[in-house]
C-alpha cells in the first residue's frame, strides 16, 4: 500500500497531471499549518475529506482523520477497537491495585519477615520482567500445555461474559504482575515512612488498635503518591496497551496503532496518538483534582 | 604534651570525603557486588563477542541447515532447541543460526544503544535542568512546560510512529537506509523521551543549591553565570545524576527491546534480543528455548541494573533505607 493518499486515489492509470489535480483536491498541497488547522477544526465540528477529484467523504465530529486505506473515518476505526482496550485496562488495573496494595500493606506491617521478603522479591521480579516475555510464558503454560484457558482475544462481554473473562485473564494477569510491583514498593516505603511519624506514635499511645492505625492513619497518608501513579498508568493504558495487545493479538487501540504504523496508514497513526495523549492529559487533570481531596495541604486555586 | 596527643589522634582518624564513604558503603553491600558482577559479565560478553565467534569458528548470521529437522517444519534437532557442543544455546528454528552468538551479539546491541541513549538523555537533561533551575522565571516556565509536554506523550506509541518517519526524512536527505541510520534515530528517539526525568531532578536540586552561600561567594567574586552553573553548582550534583543514570539504563534497555519487538527497532540481520523475542512468537509453543534465551537475558540484565541502581542510591544517601 502506498503511504501517499493521493497515489492511492490515483490508481493504476496515473499520470503526473492527474496526480497533481488529486493532490490539490485532497488539499495535500496546502501548507502544513493550514492542513493542521483544518484537522483540529474537524475534531470539534467535523469536516469533509475529498478523495480524488469527485468523491467527497463525510467525517462527523469528533473527526480524527480519514483512513484512505480502509476507506473509513479514523473515529469509527477507534470506536471498534475501544471496547477491547477498555476491557484490558479496567480488569488489569483493578487486579494490579488489589495485588499491589495488599502486597505493600502486608510487607509494611510484617516488615522484615518472610512475607515481606517474598513480596519484595515478587515486586523486584515484576519490575524487571517484560510484558512480551511473561505473556508468552503464561500463554505457553496455560493455553498450550495445561489447556486451562482459550487463546486470548476479545468477545463482547455483553454477549458472552464468561468467554470474555476467560480470554482476558492472561492479559490481565500479565499486566497486573508487572505493574503491581511499583504499587507494592510505593505502598511499602510510603507506609514505613509514615509509621515513624510522631502522630502515629500519638495514635498508638492513646490506645488505638493496630488495624485502625494502619488503615485509617498510615495508609491514608501513604496513598497520595499511589493515586498519582495509578492515574498516569491508567491514562497510558487507555490509549492502548500497545505491547500487551500485540503479544496476545487483541484488537484494541494499541493493535490498531501498530498495524497502522506497519501499513504506513498515517491518518490512523495521527488519530490514535492524539487520542492516547488526550487520555494521559485527562488522567493527569483528574489526578490533580483527586489530590486536593486526599491531601488538605494541596488546594486548587 | 598536647601536640603529641593531636599527632596520635591524627594518625588514627582519617579524613574521608563523602564519595569515599559512599564507596565504602557500596563495597560492603552484597547485593551491589552480585549485581555489579552480573552487569560486568554482560559487558564482558558484549565487548568480546567477536572472540566467541572466532573461538566457535562461526558467525551470528551463518545458517546451519544441518541442525534443523526438515520433516518437522525446520525445527532444531535434539533436545532444548538443539543444544550441543557446537551450539551452546541451541539454534534458531528455520535458519539454524547459533543462538549463543546471537545472544552475545544481542547484548552488544542492547547495551550500546541503551548506554548511548542514556548518555544523550543525561547530557540534555542535565543542561536543561541546570538552566531552568538556575535562571528561574520565564526560562524555567518554558522549560518546565516543555518537560511536562514530553512526559504527557504516549512514549511507546509515539516512538513507534516517529522512528520510521524520522528515518525516511534522513534518507530523503541522502543518508543510506539501514542500521547505520536506524540506530542513531533510535538513540535520539529514546533520549528525547528520557531527558525530562533527569532534567526535573536536576532542576529541583539547583533551585535549592543556587541560594547557598558558596554560590553567593562566587558571584560576589565576579564569576560568570557559566562558571556558577558548571563549576560551582554542577559538581555538587553528581550523586543524584549518578543515581538517575543507573536507574535510566534499564529503562532504555527495555525501551529498545520493546521498540524492536514491535518492529520499529534495529533491522535484521543484526542480533537483538527484542528481535529474537519477536521471531520466537511464531515458535514459542514448539521451541520454548528460543523464547527463553532472549527473555531471560533481558530479565537478568535489567534486574542487575535495577539492583545496582538501588544500591548506588543507598550508598550515596545514608538516610534512604530499603
Amino acid at each position: 500500500m502506498p503511504a501517499d493518499p493521493a497515489r492511492l486515489a490515483c490508481g493504476k492509470a496515473c499520470t503526473p497531471e492527474l496526480m497533481e489535480r488529486i493532490r490539490h483536491a485532497m488539499e495535500i498541497d496546502q501548507p502544513l499549518p493550514t492542513q493542521y488547522g483544518r484537522f483540529v477544526k474537524g475534531v470539534f465540528v467535523g469536516r469533509t475529506y475529498n478523495a480524488g477529484t469527485e468523491v467527497q467523504l463525510d467525517c462527523a465530529a469528533p473527526c480524527l482523520g480519514y483512513s484512505y486505506q480502509t476507506d473509513l473515518p479514523v473515529t469509527s476505526l477507534i470506536k471498534d477497537r475501544l471496547p477491547a482496550t477498555l476491557s484490558i485496562a479496567v480488569g488489569a488495573s483493578l487486579l494490579w491495585l488489589l495485588v499491589g496494595l495488599s502486597g505493600g500493606i502486608l510487607s509494611a506491617i510484617k516488615r522484615g519477615t518472610l512475607i515481606d521478603r517474598g513480596s519484595q522479591a515478587f515486586a523486584l521480579a515484576g519490575a524487571s520482567l517484560q510484558i512480551y516475555f511473561v505473556g508468552l510464558i503464561l500463554q505457553f503454560i496455560f493455553v498450550n500445555k495445561l489447556e486451562w484457558l482459550p487463546m486470548p482475544g476479545y468477545i463482547s462481554p455483553f454477549e458472552m461474559p464468561l468467554e470474555w473473562a476467560k480470554e482476558m485473564v492472561l492479559p490481565w494477569v500479565t499486566l497486573a504482575f508487572l505493574l503491581s510491583a511499583i504499587y507494592s514498593r510505593l505502598t511499602r516505603s510510603g507506609m514505613i515512612e509514615v509509621m515513624s511519624e510522631d502522630y502515629i506514635r500519638t495514635a498508638r499511645a492513646k490506645g488505638l488498635s493496630a488495624r485502625r492505625i494502619n488503615f485509617k492513619h498510615v495508609l491514608r497518608s501513604a496513598i497520595t503518591p499511589i493515586v498519582t501513579v495509578f492515574g498516569l498508568d491508567l491514562g497510558a493504558l487507555l490509549g492502548g496497551a500497545v505491547i500487551t495487545e500485540y503479544v496476545f493479538n487483541i484488537p484494541g487501540l494499541g493493535k490498531l496503532a501498530t498495524e497502522a504504523v506497519e501499513n504506513v496508514d498515517m491518518p490512523v497513526v495521527t488519530g490514535t496518538v492524539l487520542l492516547a495523549a488526550i487520555f494521559i492529559i485527562t488522567a493527569n487533570m483528574i489526578v490533580d483534582i483527586v489530590y486536593s481531596f486526599l491531601d488538605p495541604k494541596v488546594r486548587l486555586k | 604534651m598536647s601536640t603529641q596527643v593531636i599527632a596520635v589522634d591524627a594518625s588514627r582518624v582519617e579524613g574521608r570525603s563523602p564519595s569515599q564513604m559512599a564507596w565504602e558503603r557500596l563495597k560492603k553491600d552484597r547485593t551491589a557486588k552480585i549485581s555489579a558482577t552480573v552487569v560486568f559479565i554482560f559487558i564482558f560478553l558484549s565487548v568480546f563477542a567477536p572472540l566467541f565467534a572466532w573461538l566457535t569458528k562461526d558467525t551470528p548470521n551463518a545458517f546451519h541447515p544441518e541442525t534443523l529437522d526438515s520433516a518437522m517444519g525446520a525445527l532444531p534437532i535434539g533436545k532444548l532447541g538443539g543444544v550441543s557442543g557446537d551450539h551452546w544455546f541451541g539454534v534458531e528454528p528455520q535458519t539454524g543460526r547459533d543462538l549463543f552468538l546471537r545472544f552475545v551479539y544481542g547484548a552488544r546491541t542492547s547495551l550500546s544503544v541503551a548506554l548511548a541513549a542514556t548518555f544523550v538523555a543525561t547530557v540534555v537533561g542535565v543542561v536543561i535542568g541546570l538552566v531552568a533551575g538556575f535562571f528561574g522565571g520565564k526560562i524555567d516556565q518554558v522549560l518546565s512546560r516543555l518537560m511536562e509536554i514530553v512526559l504527557a506523550f504516549p512514549s511507546i506509541l509515539f516512538a513507534l510512529a516517529i522512528t520510521p518517519v524520522l528515518e525516511d526524512f534522513l534518507i530523503g536527505r541522502g543518508l543510506q537506509s539501514g542500521n547505520g541510520t536506524r540506530i542513531p534515530v533510535i538513540i535520539v528517539v529514546l533520549a528525547s523521551f528520557g531527558w525530562p526525568y533527569i532534567a526535573r531532578i536536576v532542576r529541583g536540586q539547583v533551585i535549592s543549591l543556587r541560594e547557598r552561600e558558596f554560590v553567593d561567594a562566587a558571584r560576589a567574586l565576579g564569576a560568570s553565570k557559566f562558571h556558577l552553573i558548571f563549576k560551582q553548582i554542577l559538581p555538587n550534583l553528581w550523586a543524584p545524576i549518578l543515581v538517575t543514570v543507573a536507574l535510566n539504563i534499564p529503562t532504555m534497555i527495555t525501551a529498545e527491546a520493546a521498540l524492536t519487538f514491535l518492529g520499529a527497532g534495529v533491522m535484521a540481520p543484526l542480533s537483538d534480543w527484542g528481535a529474537m523475542l519477536l521471531s520466537s512468537v511464531a515458535f514459542y509453543s514448539v521451541d520454548p528455548m528460543f523464547t527463553a534465551i532472549p527473555g531471560f537475558a533481558l530479565f537478568f540484565l535489567v534486574l542487575a541494573f535495577n539492583l545496582l541502581g538501588d544500591s548506588v542510591r543507598d550508598a550515596l544517601d545514608p538516610k534512604s533505607s530499603r
